[in-house]
């Protein structure tokens, strides 16, 4: 009785084997980040459609969703993505360092340095801005809160507390004045939610802070989503979001689906691609899609984390790392 | 003892069986987990290890988790006693609805139960709205957390007591009382010494499973360093950071002083028991 268990059992298991392989050419995974649902509830169809006109094999893209880093670090783990799409460089730079799972130099391989779009840090307030904030220096004014992710634990919030220092960089103050800066600002942080949907919700659901600090795609999904109660305020400078993706080489080679994959990641960059991302509000990188969303994008002084910080490596190390700038906000 | 354990072989056979299945599942389940926390620690130099664990932001943190958790398993500890109580000697209607919303903290989502419990106790929440012009805040702050723990260590009390009570007779109660017994005696004399045990189980595990709550505190907490921030964040914030060694030496530490408390509290119950059957 157990010995014919043993083989059934072994019969289903190489069934299934056989089965998911030759399915493995035509689906792929693709690891993301929170707030891309909406996105790639859009841009997964259109790509279909694109690769069975041009090769005539229907291609299923399966998604998973979660907090950035984690998601990164399930793929470390062994989670056999095709395709990673992050919101900050270090959650994909970070298969390569543990688990070289990809090239050092990944970022090479696509242009914009594998970003085929960006966003950037503004804040939203609550309707006819009460409190009247206009730029950075109007959130680090006593009686003024604001809701920031915690930036240990979320890529929003490091972009949000880069753009707050590289504000003061860029009106000329040194490093001193930009860490008194954003120790003033997280002063009148209330709330530290672990990720920026959480810290959407402490802000719209539970009516906490003044102002809340985030990308400008996802201000524009809450507008939209939990209606007109909220005006959103442009700074007069803020931080250039760079959205990278790449193809997982040992992942691929192993699904034997590099070029599905390779189209895939290619396709962010094309017209089509570019367009559904200005639908979602991300901004494009193709003149001619940027042109045709002029109104929807305002133009700010945007910098990037290179310009400002020498890099992303550089600015984890000397910002987020244990004991660095931001820890020494609240140490006593 | 070893007499005791012959006689128990003959009764039910294969003692060395079930011993050696049992040593064996928890390994499975229990030690080789731990034991690889233990080990991914062994990466970081002892210097390193206690720079780690005694960095002022961690043991704040264990002063909250630790604090809060007691707090809540005392609460629950009480009103708990108090729940079981009314379950076991009361009848009225609705009893098995109540009943059944003892278990429901078990079963729902913690991630569920820290959003509605935000949603509730926030300043512009049923009960949060209540309370904040009297000058309570509850949501995002460590009183926030103590409630998120109480929440869930509802029914470790409950389901532990209520059976005792259940099987404590009436009977005995009224004896007390006939010998001349006042209620108070009745109580402290009569059925505190036959329910103490249990309540001393629920009580730990109540505390046992607040301290190492992460989903519903989360989103009452506010998160904030030295104020409201729970070991376990301390924890998944170095994972997200990629410190696997610093976040396994935060819960190594977490661990032993976890073990070592259950420990106490079981050595407790087993002073008690014995104090018990020699008073006899």
């Amino acid at each position: 009785m157990l010995k014919k268990l043993f083989l059934l059992s072994i019969l289903f298991s190489s069934t299934t084997l056989v089965s998911s392989n030759a399915m493995a050419d035509s689906s792929l995974l693709n690891v993301s980040y929170d707030v891309t649902r909406e996105f790639y509830k859009d841009f997964n169809p259109a790509f279909a459609k694109y690769w069975k006109q041009k090769t005539g094999e229907t291609v299923t893209i399966n998604q998973s969703h979660g907090g950035s880093s984690k998601q990164a670090r399930s793929v470390t783990d062994g989670l056999e993505a095709d395709v990673i799409t992050m919101n900050q460089s270090p959650d994909i730079d970070i298969l390569y360092e543990r688990a070289k799972l990809i090239p050092k130099d990944w970022q090479k391989r696509l242009p914009n340095a594998s970003s085929p779009t960006t966003s950037t840090t503004v804040f939203l307030v609550r309707k006819g801005n009460p409190k009247n904030i206009k730029d950075w220096d109007d959130l680090i004014k006593p009686g003024i809160a604001v809701v920031i992710p915690n930036p240990k634990t979320s890529g929003n919030g490091k972009y949000s507390y880069l753009a707050a220092w590289g504000y003061v960089i860029k009106k000329g103050g040194d490093d001193a004045k930009a860490k008194d800066f954003v120790n003033k600002l997280f002063k009148n942080v209330p709330v530290l939610d672990t990720g920026g949907r959480g810290a959407t919700t402490t802000f719209a659901q539970r009516g906490i802070g003044d102002a809340l600090l985030t990308f400008e795609n996802e201000v524009n999904l809450i507008k939209k989503e939990l209606g007109d109660q909220y005006d959103v305020v442009y700074p007069s400078a803020s931080i250039l979001a760079e959205n990278p993706v790449s193809i997982v080489d040992k992942y691929v080679d192993k699904h034997h689906s590099r070029a599905l994959a390779q189209a895939y990641v290619d396709f962010h960059y094309s017209e089509a691609g570019q367009e559904i991302a200005a639908q979602h509000d991300l901004r494009p990188r193709l003149e001619s899609v940027a042109a045709k969303h002029k109104a929807q994008f305002k133009s700010l002084d945007l910098f990037s984390v290179d310009e400002i910080f020498g890099g992303w490596a550089k600015a984890q190390k000397t910002h987020f790392a244990d004991g660095g700038t931001f820890d020494q906000i609240y140490s006593k | 003892m070893i007499n005791n354990m012959a006689k128990q072989k003959n009764v039910l056979p294969g003692f060395n069986l079930s011993l050696g299945y049992t040593i064996f599942y928890l390994s499975l389940i229990v030690l080789i987990p731990l034991s690889a926390a233990f080990i991914k620690t062994t990466e970081l130099s002892l210097h390193e290890f206690w720079a780690v664990v005694s960095a002022p932001r961690v043991v704040a943190s264990y002063k909250l988790t630790f604090g809060a958790s007691l707090i809540a398993a005392l609460i629950n500890g009480a009103f708990g006693l108090l729940t079981a109580w009314v379950l076991v000697r009361y009848t009225f209607p609705g009893k098995k609805i109540i009943d059944a919303l003892v278990d429901l903290p078990f079963a729902l989502p913690t991630a569920v139960a820290g959003i509605a419990l935000t949603a509730v106790y926030a300043s512009n929440g049923w009960i949060g709205s209540w309370l904040e012009p009297h000058g309570i805040k509850v949501a995002f702050t460590p009183l926030g957390v103590i409630v998120a723990l109480t929440f869930i260590g509802l029914p470790f009390v409950v389901r532990t007591v209520q059976p005792v009570l259940q099987d404590l007779e009436a009977e005995t109660e009224e004896a007390a009382a006939s010998l001349g017994a006042n209620r108070w005696q009745t109580f402290t004399k009569i059925i505190f010494p036959a329910i103490w045990p249990a309540l001393l189980t629920g009580f730990a595990l109540a505390f046992a499973r607040a301290i190492g709550e992460y989903g519903s505190v989360i989103f009452i907490a506010g998160n904030v360093p030295f104020v409201s921030e729970i070991t376990p964040l301390i924890i998944i914030t170095k994972l997200e950071q990629y410190e696997y060694a610093s976040a396994t030496a935060v819960a190594v530490v977490m661990l032993i002083i976890s073990f070592l408390l259950l420990f106490a509290i079981n050595g407790l119950q087993w002073w008690f028991n014995r104090r018990a059957t020699t008073s006899h």
